[in-house]
């Protein structure tokens, strides 16, 4: 029998404002088959989106939704989880979303290790807003801002999302549901920041002029510049920089959660324990 | 009314405050001269098992806040005026999807970064509104160090009634005075807290931005099982986007009538020395409010001894203007001087609920206090 999402679809809102062979749309059935599966109580769960063609996710699951403004998805899921911390956080936010105008915000959230689910949809291109550049859009790539080439140098989330302090890092591709399915339960299961990158298409408003006016196109070439892991680690250093190894990238069960560490200056506070001092961490600087 | 003597400086008691009032979650960024809400605060919320997060910047200050609202908590977040700039477009947000919080900002000298350690009023016109768009800004302004106090109180208060954003503006003068100052008691301070409305019906039949066209939307926490959308754009009775045109104009009206219809509720002056302010010649009415209006006081008493009869009028909230009443107290006075730490910015509003253009001024805008006896000075001098 066929997988039934209506459960946690709103079905008024359909059909989404997705162009047709969208990713998003794919993205958004593996969260919902992630969510069922982690089983969790509809009325225990928050997304939390920004602006961009990812922004109308959370308008089209039926959980407590969230639609912020451009890039802050993360800083309005820090304060619903801290002051919730027993319920469940998940982010949708684009590439520029994410990691143009709110950077920062990733960054931290990864440094906080605060138990939000941050799912980053790449499509390597401003997709809702007719093609301008981001911080992932290849160089040598036509945008709308950049119509002789775009000459910005890109950078690679999951390596940032690492660097920062994320202690489960993943990436996948919406070429592969299941898997990408199994990456956001993974993710999901995981106390702390889990940083869940899915590279996806738009061959709408990245493809038009950069030789990908199909989906299938858009596809393949998101196939070409990705790998697994396993493969990727046996790739030489030339090989490697020109693809994006997918799988879990980083996963530290040890690393202590934002809201558990918080609960401590509450019972600090309270006269339950002693004040936090640096004897109480492994890492001193 | 019981009382109770505290000495404090005015930053300790908006964030004394603030919990009082039942306040359980902060989140903000530095900046002088506001730093010391949050230096007392992220101190005794965990105390009482609230939570208090200082965040990478002013932005995700008042975003945290938002998101801790949403869920129907009690929430503050506390700046001067380079982060009120950086926070307007979430204040924006918290407009337009209904979401109350209190937000302090204790004014320095601006534009820009200013004079960070000294007082202005620079951010009057600001605050009457910070982002874009339509909407009334609820903001409240603090006289006294006590004020600083219950003028935060009274914010939470509103926050949750009109379900927006409350802001409170005090200075560096009141947010770095220490001295005594006469407050609630806690216990009253408590049995004054108004909850958030809340719908308890069938989830089916909750839509929480359906309302009378002018009362506030009734938003329920979140993980209560009324799901629900937040969202900045324009949105229907459920709170999901639209555009269609009769719910879009709909929406607009009523975040401005929610507030310009109940405004009674809102308004609060202090008329200090003005029951025998006749009209005569001779008389002044010096306007005057925050800090300021301490010297203006002082001012009025000597101006007295003198044998001028002035009287001060100060409105604690600012926005929206007390526009009648300053129109009942300038309609016969013949001598009225504003006072201000700004080039005029109240003024323009005085002038517009008075409809007279004959108003005096005395504005500094040197980051120093105005003493009483400059306002002596000038009233001997124009009047």
């Amino acid at each position: 029998m066929a997988y039934d999402y209506n459960k946690f679809l709103r079905m008024e809102k359909m059909p989404t404002l997705w162009c047709w062979g969208c990713g998003d749309g794919v993205i958004l059935k593996a969260t919902i088959r992630a969510i069922e599966k982690m089983g969790w109580n509809q009325n225990d769960v928050c997304v939390v989106s920004g602006i961009g063609c990812s922004g109308r996710f959370s308008s089209y699951l039926d959980f407590n939704t969230v639609h912020t403004t451009h890039g802050r998805t993360i800083a309005y899921a820090t304060g619903i989880k801290l002051a919730n911390p027993d319920k469940h956080v998940i982010c949708v936010a684009g590439d520029g979303d994410a990691l143009a105008i709110g950077g920062n915000h990733t960054i931290h959230g990864c440094r906080r290790n605060i138990d939000i689910n941050f799912i980053i949809i790449n499509n390597f291109i401003y997709g809702l807003t007719n093609s301008q550049t981001s911080p992932t859009t290849p160089q040598g790539m036509w945008t709308v801002t950049q119509k002789a080439g775009n000459i910005d140098p890109t950078f690679d989330s999951c390596d940032l999302a690492i660097a920062a302090g994320a202690s489960f890092v993943g990436r996948e591709t919406m070429l592969d549901p299941k898997k990408m399915e199994k990456l956001l339960v993974k993710g999901f299961s995981h106390k702390g920041f889990s940083f869940l990158e899915i590279l996806s298409n738009c061959h709408i408003n990245l493809g038009r002029k950069n030789k990908m006016v199909s989906a299938m196109d858009n596809l393949n070439w998101i196939d070409s510049i990705s790998a697994s892991k396993a493969k990727y680690d046996k790739m030489s250093e030339e090989e490697q920089l020109n693809i994006l190894p997918l799988g879990v990238l980083k996963q530290d069960e040890k690393a202590e959660e934002y809201c558990d560490l918080y609960q401590k200056v509450i019972d600090a506070q309270q006269g339950k324990r002693g004040k936090i001092t640096q004897d109480d961490f492994e890492k001193k600087i | 009314m019981g009382t109770r003597e505290v000495i404090s400086t005015g930053n300790d008691l908006s964030a004394r405050a603030a919990v009082d009032a039942g306040c359980t979650f902060f989140g903000g960024y530095p900046l002088t001269p506001s730093s010391e809400v949050m230096h007392t605060i992220s101190d005794l919320l965990p105390k009482v098992g609230g939570t208090s997060i200082q965040m990478e910047d002013e932005i995700a200050g008042i975003c945290c806040v938002i998101g801790a609202s949403m869920s129907g908590v009690r929430a503050l977040t506390a700046t001067s005026g380079p982060g009120m700039s950086l926070k307007a477009e979430n204040l924006g947000l918290a407009q337009m999807a209904e979401v109350p919080l209190v937000c302090v900002n204790v004014m320095r000298g601006g534009p820009s970064t200013g004079l960070p350690t000294r007082v202005s009023q620079g951010d009057i016109k600001q605050a009457s509104n910070p982002s874009h768009g339509d909407y009334r800004s609820i903001t409240l302004c603090a006289g006294t160090l006590a004020e600083c106090y219950t003028e935060v109180v009274r914010a939470f208060n509103l926050a949750d009634r009109f379900m927006q954003p409350v802001i409170v503006l005090t200075d560096e003068t009141l947010g770095h005075m220490h001295g005594k100052a006469m407050l609630p008691t806690v216990e009253e301070v408590k049995a004054g807290i108004v909850p958030r409305k809340e719908f308890t019906g069938d989830p089916k039949d909750y839509h929480p931005y359906e309302c009378g066209p002018t009362e506030p939307a009734v938003l329920n926490p979140m993980f209560k099982g009324y799901r629900y959308h937040f969202t900045g754009l324009h949105h229907d009775k459920n709170g999901f986007p639209t555009e269609e045109i009769e719910t879009c104009r709909k929406l607009i009206q009523r975040l401005e009538d929610k507030v310009v219809v109940h405004q009674n509720e809102i308004e609060l002056n202090e008329e200090f020395m003005c029951d025998d302010l006749t009209g005569e010649d001779g008389e002044v009415l010096i306007i005057a409010y925050g800090s300021v209006s301490l010297a203006a006081k002082e001012a009025i008493r000597h101006l007295r001894k003198d044998g001028i009869k002035a009287g001060l009028f100060r409105p604690i909230t600012i926005w929206p203007s007390p526009a009648k009443r300053i129109k009942h107290f300038t309609d016969k006075i013949k001598n009225v001087l504003c006072v201000e730490l700004n080039i005029r910015q109240y003024t323009e509003e005085i002038e517009r609920a008075s409809s007279r253009l004959d108003l005096e001024g005395l504005y500094k805008v040197n980051g120093r206090a105005i003493s009483p006896h400059e306002i002596v000075a000038k009233v001997k001098e124009v009047f």
